[in-house]
């Protein structure tokens, strides 16, 4: 499937851009912003030094006008005028080269100088509101309700026995020695009976559950946001857990791909993130834990090669003697990453979505179609192999092959 | 009713005192509860304690159960190299080096350790084969006995100070100094020593503790060429070994089973094979596969190769019995009747012998056709003459300084004792050995080095054919490879890694190509060496040299390397010490082989009657010996193995080892596993002589333990089991086998309708894939590599020796080795190996009798097992007609989570310490992580390498294509160097399997088909170029006459 949000915002983008520059001067700050995001903001920020340092004032720095115009077009050939400004600034931001914009025209870089100068941060506001949303638990009042009804049925029983009582001597039958309720043993009997299907009910559910953790969504090093990620960015989820496609871990990405974007992306300004216990997160905090890890020291853009390894907390873990691929599913199955791991983009906390218990998988694969092609076999080839099961599909005896037909609920295609 | 009183005995009627005690005291006895003081594991618990402690773990397990779930921690990486993908393996060419020996390998790396090794199959000599020892050898790198730094007079010490003494103590030397070596194939490190010495007085001196120095001096008498040549057994229709164990151990065994398999390799339609003529006196794992095989005693050789000398020139045959008089005459006749096309080789050290054999090998035409002088074989490059002279000189104190690398003379060398005497006489000593053995502890400075698998470096094996060594691991230890010391010591500034790199890229011309070398391993170049001729002036004083050795009379003594274990040098291997040997089948011990008639007149053991055979094999007790050799004692237990000449005893170097070789090597009493044989060796004042004569051996009249893994030695002619027949029968009439299989399921519908007819239940469908294994009775030589192999890739445990003893071994894979003949005519033995694995029965008779279906069918046709199902009934492994299932009666590789969990069972005595060595997670770094380890009290047994299946399936679905053949190849046939195992899916017609079972048609057979079990592993049945079948397959001293021939045409 293509998600074609991110095209559709790069169209709607543009519509704006062109709308705006119909416009003219009179929306300059927005033509500014959108053309900062678009030639600046991968080395600039208006407020913050980046690769590049901070452009907020950037025009009581540099008086003439023409001289900064002259430095956005070409910055290499203002270093060769030797421009003493641009020299030592040069220097100072250690020799890395700025791109030349030699297609901006003078109106474009004011758009871009007005939109810097009028740049507020933006304040991270509590917009949203921390309502926190009480689950409802009805346990108690049911059992409360279930308790009445249990005196209820006793009294009755109490009542109905003294009224057999009543009427045995109202015929002259002989009472036997009065019993106590908690004497009588089919009381006695009704008790353990209960007592022993409770029992043994939840003993076998928890027996079962051992070692299970659906749910599970343990506090991990870094507050790290799947939902920032993967929801607010549509970052795909391979480009960091690549090892899906090739092996059978997804793997956590190492910390060098963190910092393929971290290097620039600083501080977080996206909405406010909480914590489950309604605490505000500090996104800009949390990406300076990836800086201390990674020994990446963001003042001066060096990395120290002072360098620890983070400690997440595995979340999914199978059992030793299961065999698990991942490329197995995702680059020969084609199942979404979230078939198996919930609606991951949502998740600011990852849990636990699915039991990962033995039924589960078994269930899936029972349903799931393998991809055979139609009659013409245009499926994947290696299913070539399957003849009978292709001549089935081209007689119309069968319409589709499902995982467990080939084999695929056997127990040595995952226990070895 | 009258008052009536019943009474049972006189005290109740009386009722006595004892009466009225005993009547309050329900119990007569106080209840059977056992102190605690002996421990739990050897209280005899009564019923009631049995139900108390089952209470008790039951609430214990509960409760440790209930606690919460681990927290599991995942470290990525840093910054993650490139192409690199945690959870997917990764190969890298290296090499394989152990003292001289060099064998192009793959190493197949996970997550950053190297976990198994396979043949390279660019190499045009091993083409891709293995030895049992290459298998192993990956579980060096992770021994526990390993040193982890230098060590100076003792103390551990960094490099940077022992480089400052040395240098201080190199310049004060006074004396020569020596670097004394195995056999170095490397050309860089040869120039590096070079280096080293020109700077200084001394010399380079290449020990081999198997030495072939007769053969290197014959061929510098006979060729002008001090090496030795390349065997081409592929081009040899005749063979003549006298003694030589090429297929296990001699020179070059991968490249030899590789050529020698091509005449093995049988044609059907058009049947022919090469001939082997084996002259030896114990039974050799070659001579066990020789076609007709000749005993005489070990003095006698130098006059059997003097006999056959003068056979195949066609003048008489004397000085020999008249036994081996016949086989020389048979092969001298074959010989010239296929001239150029027969090979003659032999193991003896005696330079006069191969001057004769060099000669007869001129004579039929050997040279330039069957021996190859263009490409010699470097590998075992010693001269025992220049050893004993160092030791002479050392003694002498002329040798300043000694620089030891590779090689442990105080262990190897046949007078260890005379070395270490002389080691002390030298000033300055230094060792590399990775292990404090034998010798380096004995040395000032123990510098380490290096496994190969963490090294840079090559090897030139075979003159003109390179292969690359590069480290598939950083180092684990605080090691520094030999040439970096040497580097540093001679003055240069660059590593040997960097030595390397330069080298090469200058030979190779350019960093592409020494890229590229790296990345295939090998490196072949026409090295421009021609023949070489044949100069007969030495052949007339030799023959009369060696006319002039007298036989002698008596006891002799041949000392032998073990195929698995081989010369030592991976002495505390656990995976080799638990190979069985391929003929004595015994593990973890060397001990004294006898011939029948040695065990009957010396130890009372006739072999010939029933009872005393059952005895002697049934008892793991085997009687203790004391062998007298040139005044040495050795005490050692003895095993009879038929075919060992007569008078005849044999002992395996390779044990007996010191205590810091590791943990393997020590028996549970403490003493070393074995006796080192070493010090039986003699030096004849030229090259080392591997057999003694005055030899006496006495029975102590005590027993010791040794764990054979096979005890009966015969099949008793169940030809259901093993099929083979003689070449020239199988001529006559190619259908003889298949014949013999329809006359057995004759009553089942026969052959063509066996399947359906042979049972009640339906087949079931094998859409798709469906596996199946093909094995070569023709082309298996027992060598154990597949074996090994097995163990490594499928995570195999190692139990240790008394575990085998009570037959718990586990191997998945096993050869069981089969003698036929008369016991007490050693020429008359024949040996049949057959690979037994699980033959993924389709019929099953394991997966009917499961109780909790733990093992059952795969629609791919195998036989599943599934672990954490299995509840322990051991009713399959019971109901397997061909005995391959094992159950960890111990928890073997430290599945639980409880470290030394089995340490008890190790204090009580019913385990060897070795369990938990390979517990050891350093050990355990081996594992293969796509394998489960099992854990105690469930069934295993071959799985056709599923984790490779599956893998091999995924390769093509992601590649979108259908499954070709080498996708998948099982570890032992990856590992077989003779390619006797061909595997894969039958389904398709075109696939090897299939054509080799349709081409093979009439030799294919399954082992104990008639069960209708449908195995989907068959045999080849091996077709032998001998004579006749001895005794039909019966080991008997009573002859036995073939059984009447099968007529299948007959009941039709």
């Amino acid at each position: 499937m293509i998600d074609l949000r991110p095209i559709a915002i790069r169209t709607l983008l543009s519509a704006l851009l062109v709308t705006v520059l119909a416009f003219g001067q009179s929306a300059q700050a927005q033509d500014g912003a959108a053309l900062f995001a678009d030639k600046c903001a991968t080395c600039h920020k208006p407020d913050k030094d980046l690769t590049g340092p901070a452009l907020k004032g950037v025009e009581d720095r540099v008086k003439d006008k023409e001289a900064l115009h002259a430095w956005i077009r070409n910055p290499q050939k203002v270093l060769a005028s030797g421009n003493k400004y641009f020299n030592d600034l040069y220097i100072k931001w250690n020799k890395v080269p700025m791109n030349a914009n030699p297609q901006l025209t003078d109106e474009e870089i004011d758009a871009i100088l007005a939109y810097v100068e009028a740049y507020q941060p933006k304040v991270a506001g509590n917009a949203g509101g921390n309502v926190v949303v009480e689950e409802k638990d009805n346990s108690i009042l049911y059992g409360i309700l279930t308790l009445i009804l249990a005196v209820v049925a006793l009294v009755m029983l109490q009542v109905n026995s003294n009224l057999k009582k009543l009427a045995d001597e109202k015929e002259g039958i002989p009472a036997g020695e009065p019993v106590p309720f908690y004497l009588n043993k089919t009381y006695i009997a009704l008790v353990v009976i209960i007592l022993f299907i409770i029992g043994g009910f939840n003993l076998t559910k928890g027996l079962i559950g051992l070692g299970r953790q659906q749910d599970y969504q343990p506090d991990q090093p870094i507050f790290y946001s799947h939902k920032v990620h993967a929801g607010v960015n549509q970052i795909n989820c391979l480009y960091c857990h690549g090892g899906a496609m090739e092996g059978k871990h997804a793997n956590i990405p190492s910390l060098n791909v963190c910092m393929n974007c971290h290097m620039t992306v600083n501080e977080y300004t996206g909405e406010t993130l909480y914590r489950e216990n309604g605490e505000e997160v500090d996104g800009t905090a949390e990406i300076q834990k990836i800086y201390a890890a990674v020994g990446y020291d963001p003042a001066s853009k060096q990395y120290t090669g002072d360098a620890k390894g983070i400690e997440w907390v595995k979340i999914h873990s199978l059992p030793d003697h299961v065999y698990f691929n991942h490329s197995q599913h995702v680059a020969v199955g084609g199942v979404q990453c979230q078939t198996c791991h919930g609606d991951i983009q949502n998740m600011d906390v990852v849990k636990q979505f699915s039991d990962l218990s033995m039924g589960w998988c078994v269930n899936c694969h029972r349903e799931t179609k393998v991809n055979f092609g139609g009659e013409n076999g245009e499926g994947n080839k290696f299913y070539s192999l399957y003849e009978k099961f292709h001549n089935e599909i081209k007689e119309g005896k069968r319409d589709s092959v499902t995982v467990a037909d080939i084999g695929g609920t056997e127990c040595q295609k995952c226990h070895y | 009713m009258a008052n009536k009183k019943y009474w049972q005995s006189f005290s109740e009627l009386n009722n006595s005192d004892v009466h009225k005690e005993l009547s309050e005291n329900e119990f007569p006895e106080s209840l059977p509860f056992e102190g605690t003081d002996k421990g739990l594991a050897n209280a005899p618990a009564s019923r009631r304690d049995f139900l108390k402690y089952l209470g008790f773990s039951t609430a214990a397990a509960m409760a440790a159960a209930s606690c919460e779930t681990p927290v599991r921690k995942a470290i990525p990486y840093v910054n993650k190299p490139e192409n690199l993908v945690p959870g997917v393996a990764d190969y890298y060419a290296t090499t394989y080096i152990s003292g001289g020996e060099a064998i192009p390998v793959i190493a197949k790396v996970r997550d950053g350790r190297p976990i198994k090794l396979e043949g390279n199959t660019l190499s045009s000599f091993t083409h891709g084969g293995t030895t049992a020892r290459v298998q192993a050898s990956v579980l060096d790198l992770y021994d526990t006995a390993r040193l982890r730094h230098a060590k100076a007079n003792g103390v551990a010490a960094d490099y940077e100070a022992i480089d400052k003494t040395l240098a201080e103590q190199f310049a004060a030397v006074s004396g020569e100094v020596v670097v004394l070596t195995s056999t170095i194939t490397s050309p860089t490190t040869k120039d590096i020593i070079k280096n080293f010495l020109a700077k200084r007085a001394g010399r380079h001196i290449q020990f081999d503790n198997v030495s072939h120095s007769g053969m290197i001096l014959a061929n510098e008498a006979t060729y002008g060429k001090k090496a030795i040549p390349s065997y081409k057994f592929e081009s040899a229709k005749v063979i003549v070994s006298f003694g030589a164990d090429f297929l296990g151990t001699w020179l070059n065994p991968v490249e030899f089973q590789h050529g020698y398999t091509a005449g093995k390799k049988l044609n059907q339609n058009n049947p022919t094979l090469n001939k082997h003529y084996q002259f030896e006196s114990i039974m050799t794992m070659t001579g066990a596969n020789a076609d007709a095989r000749y005993t005489h005693k070990p003095s006698e050789q130098a006059a059997v190769v003097n006999a056959l000398y003068s056979a195949v020139k066609g003048e008489s045959v004397t000085g020999v019995s008249d036994s081996v008089k016949e086989g020389v005459q048979k092969a001298a006749a074959e010989l010239n009747a296929n001239k150029g096309a027969g090979l003659v080789v032999a193991n003896s050290n005696d330079v006069n012998v191969q001057i004769v054999i060099n000669a007869i090998n001129e004579v039929i035409g050997a040279n330039g056709t069957t021996i190859n002088w263009a490409a010699p074989q470097l590998t075992h490059q010693g001269i025992d003459s220049e050893m004993a002279a160092l030791v002479a000189d050392m003694e002498a104190g002329k040798v300043g300084a000694l620089l030891i690398y590779g090689t442990n003379p105080v262990y190897e060398y046949f007078d260890g004792g005379r070395f270490a005497n002389a080691l002390s006489k030298v000033k300055l000593t230094i060792s590399f050995n990775d292990r404090e053995d034998e010798t380096s502890q004995l040395c000032k400075f123990i510098l380490p080095a290096p496994h190969f698998l963490e090294s840079w470096g090559d090897a030139e094996p075979k003159a003109g054919s390179y292969s690359m060594v590069q480290p598939t691991i950083n180092p684990l230890f605080k090691t520094r490879p030999f040439q970096d010391s040497l580097l540093i010591w001679t003055g240069a500034t660059e590593t040997y890694a960097d030595y390397i790199k330069t080298y090469w890229t200058a030979k190779l011309g350019g960093d592409s190509n020494y890229i590229q070398a790296l990345q295939d391993g090998i490196v072949e170049t026409n090295n421009n060496v021609t023949g070489a001729a044949f100069n007969g002036g030495a052949v007339a004083t030799a023959v009369a040299a060696n006319a002039a050795k007298k036989a002698a009379a008596g006891l002799e003594l041949v000392v032998y390397q073990k195929v698995g274990l081989g010369d030592g040098k991976n002495g505390n291997n656990p995976w080799l010490l638990e190979l069985p040997d391929p003929i004595t089948r015994a593990t973890w011990d060397n001990y004294i082989i006898v011939s029948p008639q040695v065990a009957k007149e010396t130890f009372k053991i006739d072999l010939t009657k029933v009872g005393q055979a059952n005895d002697y094999e049934i008892n793991v007790m085997k009687p203790l010996a004391k062998v007298t050799v040139n005044g040495k004692e050795v005490e050692l237990p003895i095993l009879i193995i038929p075919g060992t000449e007569a008078e005849t005893l044999a002992i395996a170097v390779g044990f007996g080892r010191a205590k810091e070789i590791g943990r393997a090597v020590i028996a549970q009493d403490g003493t070393p596993v074995g006796k080192n044989a070493y010090p039986l060796l003699s030096f004849n004042g030229n090259t080392v002589d591997w057999h003694t004569a005055n030899v006496s051996i006495e029975n102590t009249g005590k027993k010791f333990k040794v764990a054979q893994v096979q005890t009966h030695n015969s099949y008793e002619g169940r030809r259901e089991v093993i099929k083979e027949t003689t070449l020239k029968e199988f001529q006559a009439d190619n259908k003889v086998i298949y014949n013999e299989r329809e006359t057995e399921l004759h009553h089942f519908g026969g052959i063509e309708n066996f399947v359906e007819e042979g049972t009640l239940y339906p087949q079931l469908p094998k859409p798709g894939v469906k596996w199946g294994m093909s094995i070569d009775l023709n082309s298996c030589y027992g060598c154990g590599a597949c074996v090994v192999a097995c163990n490594a890739e499928n995570n195999v445990p190692v139990v240790g020796k008394q575990e085998v003893a009570r037959f718990h071994d586990m191997h998945w894979l096993r050869i069981d080795r089969y003698f036929s003949g008369n016991p007490e005519d050693p020429n008359s033995i024949q040996t049949v190996f057959q690979p037994m694995l699980c033959q993924h029965c389709d019929n099953a008779p394991c997966e009917n009798v499961c109780p909790v279906a733990a093992t059952n069918h795969s629609s791919e046709g195998l036989n599943q097992m599934t672990y954490n199902r299995c509840i322990g009934t051991r009713y399959c492994a019971n109901n397997c007609p061909y005995k391959v299932r094992r159950f960890n009666w111990a928890d073997y590789t430290g599945a639980d989570s409880f470290a030394n969990n089995q340490q008890p069972l190790v204090d009580e005595g019913s385990m060897d310490d070795v369990v938990l060595m390979m517990n050891d997670d350093l050990t355990r770094m081996v594992l293969n992580p796509d394998v489960t380890v099992r854990s105690r009290g469930v069934i295993e047994k071959c799985s056709f390498c599923v984790q490779r299946l599956q893998e091999g399936k995924l390769k093509a679905k992601k590649e979108n294509r259908p499954l070709a053949d080498g996708d998948v190849k099982t570890a032992c046939q990856q590992a077989c160097a003779a390619d006797a195992i061909v595997f894969g899916n039958a389904n398709n017609p075109e696939s090897e399997i299939s054509k080799v079972r349709a081409e093979n048609n009439l030799r294919v057979y399954h082992a104990l088909e008639m069960l209708h079990v449908l195995p989907n592993v068959n045999y080849l049945a091996k077709v032998r170029n001998s004579d006749d079948i001895s005794n039909s397959g019966v080991l008997s001293a009573e002859k036995h006459e073939p059984k009447t021939k099968p007529a299948a045409e007959a009941h039709h």
